[in-house]
């Protein structure tokens, strides 16, 4: 084995990262690392390149162990990463960013045809002819991508582990990149690649590692790996298992509002959507699907630059997330951290802001009416905090997402949207939020619910819409809706027709 | 009201220290006296002399809380001065003057929040435009000249004296009082704490932050036009290379020394208030206890240095004596930003 | 064509048609008289703007340089007055003393991990306090070697007076640009300005760079401090107030941009040019009066920002596209 990482482990307040995860890489093949948000895909690498000090277990390099202390010292010992977004300087040059700190020299001065010819050579065998001499920013993100993985094998030359390298990469860009990935595989290079895109994992790797919530899950021969099993594998759910169980049908009245032909290019095709009023809407889809993407053009997050929404008023204005608001929308974020909680303000603001910013600065809710308002949240869905006036980055994650539950519940939206409501909460808090959404439910409210949960969304939706390479492919309403039908439709169209064989 | 002293209690503190030292060299530093109707002595004297710094402390304070900084406002002082000083001596009065003069410190303020706010330009970079240009719109006004004028409601506002203090004191007492009562008695303060600890999450919250940030560049504008109109009035004149210069550092200084961290979030006007009290105490003070002026500087250099000690992030968690939080934070800086479905 | 050259060709393509244009209006602008003042008069500027480029190609920013100007003034006339000193080595003290105090500036800014704005803010009270402490007058410099480096000339055809200052101030251009462009050192600090977490990835030196880059433009605005006693032959601890902002300006409008990363050490060179140029105009013109220099100032100022602005957007729809 080029490189094995055995039982490692990492803590982080409140959460176990990675729980005794074990991996191993040959040379010469690529190895594909799976995981849902959360799984311990990033905390992994970060650990073997060192961005992370492990807090237990070991990691084995060409039979020695070797503990990375930097990115730039894994990368001397022989491990090189190449991250979705790139990692390099695109104010320099090419042959700049390639020979950064080992720039050749001529009687002490950075000799330009030295580094012309050194970064030449460094690309020789990537099979991209450019101008080495050019800005790097002036390429695209694939050549860019490229000109980091030659960057990297040149530097370590054992172990390149590729982070959602194809995340922004189109269909030509990607294949271009894979090219690049084979030949190094045959030079001997053991790499590691980590996606989200399943047809691109099925096409370029050997064999397949799943983590799930800090475990490792299952590795196996990407040869033999049906894609329903693997999507199972990463989602933790078991096709036999019982589905459709425990549901609430809610009741639905009256189309709410309806999304014609809505869509931004390059982040989710038109696509649309009716909610009916007292409806919860699921939504599942791999992570980078889609399915965020919706939620930001229906709020107004990013402008659309397609299609309406409209309700039976006529056309609704989401141009903005304040006009959205104003026509009654809310958007609980997937990111708390950098999209929901405003960290140094206290509880009380934080709930009090949405409210606050719609009825504008001159007409502010007294101090009063604020803490009533916090204290009666922190009651009703149990907010574990010390009181109402402490900052609220300083709460656990489940009680900073009721948090912001709690800042569109006083907003009383009549459409809210959720995304990943119960990501990275503890259990308790987890059914604490699911019995929240009924509630809400019941007093009217209509729901979009974003999930990789698919237990949840079966659990909660009246109807699920499946997102697949930013599109919307697949409705599933009533009985249709179990954790099965889910999984087909996402690892769609392959499982489709394997089915039918 | 417990909060509140708590929040303030460092400066309180520090404006103690620097008192005591001052009284120390120069005894008869505390006393005030009568004189005809007016109270007079050092504290009567540092309230008059820091009024244009803690003028611009006031709207400096509320750009800063939003992650900006404004560098013009030195510039626009002269520039609100000259205004004040051509209405005067074209004969428009006073009426005119005033606001006249306000409102050119409204539209350089609109100006630099257009800059920040709708073409997206660094805050330091926006306002040094104005920091550089200013001067010469300012001499434009004046035509160069000194533009000097007897009217004596103008001077009043610089030298003048109500129920026994001076004119300055009241009106930055007042510009403070309304400003702290605008902020926190209205939801703005909030709102602009909001955008400043986290621009992205306060416009997913529906703030519209174009609207603040307009507003607080045109606050310090306003304030700016306030200090311009006093360091006029006072010397009876419009100098539009010296009013107002350098100023803008002393209001930075006076916002730091209040503790509005440079990097935006929660702000106190009173702190900053405080703050330039402090300046102007030091400068008052190193005059009066027979110290050379030129010590001045010195000693600022030492407390800008102590105060940015104090404030670093990097200190404070030795201080703290956590190794732990410091790699923490290390991570968090090396780890690359491996947000999956965060494009631009 | 290279998107990040266009700021440097309209800094010198501005330079020549506002030339130009006062040559149609005054055809004598156009000799080496005017050319050889113009590289004197500005010496010290440029000098300092060198240093400064370098600092602001870093993503940081030296508030001190206007300050260490007035304080090496000070520091060589007192120093000359008062002993028996050959100004050599006082000018070598000197740039110890200005090169060691910008290296302090940039440890500090390293270690405390605060913003470069607010430290060298410190540096530029410390080190004007501390001219302040040396003298309040104005001391005139009478060493026969001062007259000597004062009258040092070349003659260029068309009479015009090459001076000690002007190539003194050329030579650092050149020093800058080989520094900046073609040294290690030199990508480093265009790596740190490009984005500091990906240059410490990349294995770039932060905290060592961050110190030299301070320390080198504390070495320029020595050396501008000697430049402009030489100039002036006086030290006076109230001149050059302000000086960091023309310097600053000089580098915006010499097409670097501001929050760093992009830019050129030639490009400040006609930034500082461009600004003498207004100058001369106004000399020449005779009704003109002082204050259009700074608002033409602060109108480049604009144009520049909002052309590197429009530059980035540019550059943002042609990868996305």
């Amino acid at each position: 084995m080029l490189l094995q990482a055995r039982s490692l482990t990492k803590r982080f307040p409140g959460t176990l990262a990675l729980d005794g995860v074990t991996f191993e890489l040959a040379a010469g093949e690529v190895h594909a690392l799976l995981g849902e948000n959360g799984a311990g895909k990033s905390t992994l690498i970060k650990c073997l390149t060192g961005a992370y000090r492990r807090d237990g277990g070991e990691i084995v390099l060409d039979g020695r162990p070797v503990d990375p202390q930097s990115t730039a010292h894994a990368q001397e010992l022989g491990i090189g990463t190449v991250y979705q977004e790139v990692n390099l300087l695109p104010n320099l040059t090419v042959a700049e960013n390639l020979t950064l700190g080992r720039q050749p020299r001529r009687w002490g001065l950075t000799s330009r045809r030295g580094m012309r010819a050194l970064a030449r050579e460094m690309l020789a065998g990537y099979g991209l002819d450019i101008d080495v001499e050019r800005d790097l920013g002036a390429y695209s993100v694939a050549v860019q991508q490229i000109v980091a993985i030659a960057r990297a094998v040149h530097l370590s030359g054992k172990v390149l582990i590729l982070d959602e390298p194809t995340a922004s990469l189109d269909a030509r860009e990607v294949a271009m990149l894979f090219d690049v990935v084979r030949r190094l595989r045959e030079r001997g290079l053991g790499i590691v690649f980590v996606s989200h895109f399943l047809d691109q994992v099925f096409a370029i790797s050997d064999r397949i590692t799943v983590l799930r919530n800090g475990r490792h899950i299952a590795t196996t021969e990407a040869a033999g790996l049906d894609r329903l099993r693997l999507v199972n594998l990463m989602l933790g759910r078991e096709l036999e298992q019982a589905t459709g169980h425990g549901r609430t049908a809610h009741d639905a009245g009256e189309e709410l509002l309806r999304a014609e032909r809505l869509g931004k290019r390059g982040r989710i095709a038109p696509f649309d959507l009716s909610i009916r009023k007292g409806e919860v809407v699921g939504m599942a889809g791999l992570l980078g699907s889609g399915r965020t993407e919706t939620a930001e053009v229906l709020f107004g997050a990013t402008a659309a630059d397609s299609g309406a929404v409209k309700d039976r008023a006529g056309a609704i204005d989401v141009s903005t997330p304040a006009r959205a608001i104003a026509s009654g929308f809310g958007f609980a974020p997937e990111d708390r951290k950098t999209d929901g909680i405003i960290g140094d303000l206290s509880v009380r603001e934080n709930i009090a802001l949405a409210l606050q910013a719609h009825r504008g600065w001159a007409r502010p809710i007294p101090r009063a009416e604020q803490r009533r308002l916090a204290e009666d949240f922190i009651r009703r869905l149990d907010i574990r905090t010390p009181g109402p006036e402490k900052p609220v980055g300083q709460l656990s994650g489940g009680n900073q997402q009721k948090v912001i539950l709690a800042r569109w519940l006083a907003m009383n939206p009549r459409f809210l949207i959720l995304d990943e409501p119960t990501r990275g909460i503890d259990v308790g808090a987890h059914a604490e939020v699911l019995r929240l959404i009924n509630e809400m439910v019941a007093g009217g409210m209509s729901l979009l619910v974003i999930s990789s949960e698919l237990e949840e969304l079966v659990t909660v939706s009246d109807r699920v819409i499946v997102v697949r390479d930013r599109r919307h492919v697949a409705e599933l309403t009533g009985q249709e809706i179990t954790t099965d039908a889910i999984v087909r439709a996402i690892a769609a169209p392959e499982a489709a027709t394997e089915a039918a064989e | 009201m417990t909060g509140l002293l708590r929040r303030v209690a460092p400066q309180l503190l520090t404006l103690l220290a620097v008192l005591v030292l001052v009284t120390i060299f120069f005894p008869g530093f505390l006393s005030v006296g009568v004189s005809g109707d007016r109270l007079v002595g050092s504290p009567i004297d540092v309230l008059k002399r820091g009024a244009p710094v803690a003028l611009l402390a006031i709207g400096m304070t509320l750009v800063i809380a939003t992650r900006g900084i404004d560098l013009s406002v030195g510039a626009v002082m002269a520039i609100c001065g000259a205004s004040a000083a051509l209405a005067i001596d074209q004969g428009w009065g006073l009426g005119a003057a005033i606001p006249l003069a306000l409102a050119a410190g409204l539209l350089c303020g609109l100006w630099n929040g257009f800059l920040v706010a709708v073409l997206g330009i660094q805050p330091i970079v926006a306002t040094l435009i104005l920091m550089v240009a200013g001067r010469g719109i300012a001499q434009l006004i004046t035509e160069g000249q000194i533009l000097t004028f007897s009217d004596p409601g103008l001077a009043f506002l610089g030298s003048g004296t109500v129920l026994g203090l001076p004119a300055p004191a009241w009106l930055w007492i007042g510009a403070g009082i309304v400003a702290g009562l605008v902020v926190r008695r209205t939801a703005l303060g909030l709102l602009i704490e909001s955008v400043g600890v986290n621009l992205r999450a306060s416009r997913l919250a529906g703030v519209n932050s174009t609207v603040l940030l307009l507003t607080v560049y045109m606050i310090s504008g306003l304030c700016a036009a306030l200090a311009g109109l006093i360091v006029t009035g006072d010397i009876r004149g419009a100098d539009a290379n010296n009013a107002g210069l350098w100023l803008e550092l002393d209001a930075i200084l006076a916002v730091a020394i209040g503790g509005t961290s440079l990097l935006g979030g929660r702000f106190s006007i009173l702190a900053s208030l405080i703050g330039a009290m402090v300046i102007q105490s030091i400068n008052t003070g190193i005059l009066l206890a027979g110290f050379p002026p030129e010590f001045n500087l010195v000693i600022k250099a030492a407390l800008v240095l102590l105060i940015l000690m104090l404030q670093s992030p990097r200190l404070g968690d030795l201080a703290a004596g956590m190794s732990l939080r410091r790699r923490r934070a290390d991570e968090a800086a090396a780890a690359p930003r491996v947000l999956p479905e965060v494009r631009q | 064509m290279n998107v990040r050259r266009l700021p440097l060709y309209a800094t010198i393509a501005i330079f020549l048609v506002a030339y130009l244009l006062c040559w149609l209006q005054f055809p004598n602008i156009l000799s080496t008289r005017v050319v050889g003042n113009l590289l004197t008069d500005n010496a010290y500027l440029g000098i300092a703007a060198v240093g400064m480029t370098v600092v602001i190609l870093s993503g940081g920013i030296d508030l001190s340089v206007g300050s260490v100007i007035a304080f090496a003034g000070v520091f060589i006339a007192v120093l000359l007055r008062d002993t028996g000193l050959h100004p050599l080595p006082v000018f070598a003290l000197l740039l110890g003393l200005t090169t060691a105090f910008g290296a302090a500036q940039g440890a500090l800014i390293h270690a405390l991990a605060m913003p470069a704005f607010i430290v060298t803010l410190a540096g530029m009270f410390l080190a004007r306090g501390v001219a302040y402490l040396l003298t309040l007058d104005s001391v005139p410099i009478d060493h026969p070697f001062f007259e000597t480096l004062q009258k040092a000339y070349w003659l260029m055809p068309g009479k015009g007076r090459l001076t000690l200052l002007g190539v003194l101030m050329l030579l650092c251009v050149a020093g800058g640009m080989l520094l900046a462009h073609r040294t290690r050192f030199g990508t480093n600090v265009f790596a740190i300005g490009g984005g500091q977490g990906t240059a410490r990835m990349m294995g770039v030196p932060i905290g060592r760079t961050t110190v030299l880059i301070y320390a080198f433009s504390g070495f320029m605005a020595g050396l501008a401090g000697i430049a402009f006693a030489i100039y002036t032959a006086a030290g006076y601890p109230l001149a050059t107030v302000g000086v960091e902002l023309n310097a600053i300006a000089a580098v915006v409008i010499g097409g670097t941009l501001l929050s760093g990363g992009s830019g050129t050490v030639l490009g400040t060179l006609f930034g500082v040019l461009t600004m003498g140029l207004i100058q001369t105009y106004i000399v020449f013109d005779g009704t003109l009066s002082s204050w259009w220099t700074k608002i033409v100032i602060g109108l480049l100022l604009f144009l520049f920002i909002v052309l590197q602005k429009g530059l980035l957007r540019i550059g943002q729809l042609q990868r996305t596209a």
